[in-house]
C-alpha cells in the first residue's frame, strides 16, 4: 500500500469511525447522566433562551465542546486541512440558516444523527434526509454561483 | 462535571474525526463531484456506539432508550421539520460548519468558526423567540 493509499484511508475511514464512537460514547455519557440528549443545538437553545430546566448543565456541554478544541489546538493535532474559500459574510448567511433550520427542525446533525437515528426515530430519519439532499444543492449552488469561492 | 466532560468527549470526537473540516463536510455533500465518504463513517460510528448505549445502560433501573426525557428530536414534525431542515441543508452545505463542530473549531480559535457562532447564536434566538411568541 503506496503511503497517499494508506493516509487516506486512515482519514476517510479510520479516524472518522473512532471520532464517531467518541462521539456516541459521549452522546451515551449525557444521557445517563443529565437524562438528556446531546444535541448541541438544542444545548444552544438552552443557554441562549432559557429553558425550564435551567441553563447550566446546557452551558457546560458546550463549554467542554469548546474545551476540546483548545486540547487539541494544545496537542498539535489539526481540526483541519485548509480552508474553505469564503467571505465572513457567506460564513455569517450559513450561520444564520444553520441556526434558524436547526430549531425549526427541532435538532441539528447531532440531535437529529446520532441521538434520533440511534432511537431509529422516523422523524430524525427524515431530518437528515432532508439535511443531506438540501446541503448537496447548496454544493452544487455555492460552486455555480461564484465558483465556489463566496 | 459529567456535561462537561461528555461535551469535552463529544467535541475530541467530533475533532479527530475530522467534523471539523468544513472541506470535508462539503466533500460529503458533494454527492456529484469528488464524493468524501467521511462523514458516513462519523455517523455510522457514533449511531451504532450510542445505539448500543442505549440498550445497554441504565438509568434508575431502565435502559436509557426508555428515558422519555430528553427527546428534542420530537421537538418538530411535519412542514416546520421539513422546512426547517431545508434552510439548516442550505446553511450547512455553504459554510461547511454545523453547531458542534464550528464550537470545537472556535476552542481552537479559528475565525470562521467564530463568525459562524455569532450568526448561528443570532439565527437561533430569532427562531427560538418567533416559536415562543406563537403559542397555541
Amino acid at each position: 500500500m503506496s503511503p497517499g493509499r494508506s493516509v487516506s484511508t486512515l482519514s476517510t475511514m479510520i479516524a472518522p469511525l473512532a471520532g464517531g464512537i467518541l462521539i456516541g460514547l459521549a452522546a451515551t455519557l449525557r444521557l445517563w447522566a443529565d437524562g438528556r440528549a446531546a444535541g448541541v443545538s438544542g444545548a444552544l437553545a438552552g443557554t441562549l433562551a432559557r429553558g425550564p430546566e435551567g441553563r447550566t448543565p446546557h452551558a457546560r456541554f458546550l463549554l467542554g465542546l469548546v474545551a476540546a478544541g483548545g486540547v487539541l489546538s494544545l496537542l498539535g493535532v489539526p481540526l483541519a486541512q485548509g480552508i474553505l474559500p469564503r467571505s465572513d459574510a457567506a460564513m455569517a448567511a450559513s450561520g444564520l440558516l444553520v441556526g434558524m433550520g436547526a430549531r425549526l427542525a427541532g435538532g441539528c446533525t447531532s440531535g437529529h444523527g446520532v441521538c434520533g437515528l440511534s432511537r431509529l426515530s422516523p422523524r430524525s430519519l427524515l431530518a437528515i434526509l432532508i439535511f443531506m439532499a438540501s446541503g448537496a444543492l447548496s454544493v452544487v449552488l455555492t460552486r455555480a454561483l461564484a465558483g465556489g469561492r463566496l | 462535571m459529567t456535561s462537561f466532560a461528555s461535551g469535552l468527549l463529544f467535541g475530541l470526537g467530533l475533532g479527530l474525526s475530522g467534523m471539523t473540516d468544513p472541506k470535508k463536510v462539503v466533500g460529503f455533500l458533494d454527492f456529484f463531484g469528488g464524493w468524501d465518504p467521511s462523514l458516513a463513517f462519523v455517523m455510522g460510528g457514533a449511531v451504532l456506539t450510542h445505539g448500543l448505549g442505549l440498550h445497554l445502560v441504565k438509568r434508575d433501573g431502565k435502559t436509557l432508550c426508555r428515558t422519555e426525557s430528553g427527546r428534542p428530536e420530537e421537538a418538530s414534525r411535519g412542514g416546520k421539520l421539513v422546512f426547517g431542515a431545508c434552510v439548516f441543508g442550505l446553511g450547512w452545505g455553504l459554510g461547511g460548519y454545523c453547531p458542534g463542530p464550528a464550537l470545537v473549531a472556535a476552542g481552537a480559535a479559528g475565525r470562521q468558526p467564530l463568525v459562524f457562532l455569532a450568526a448561528l447564536a443570532v439565527g437561533t434566538l430569532a427562531a427560538a423567540k418567533a416559536a415562543g411568541s406563537d403559542c397555541g
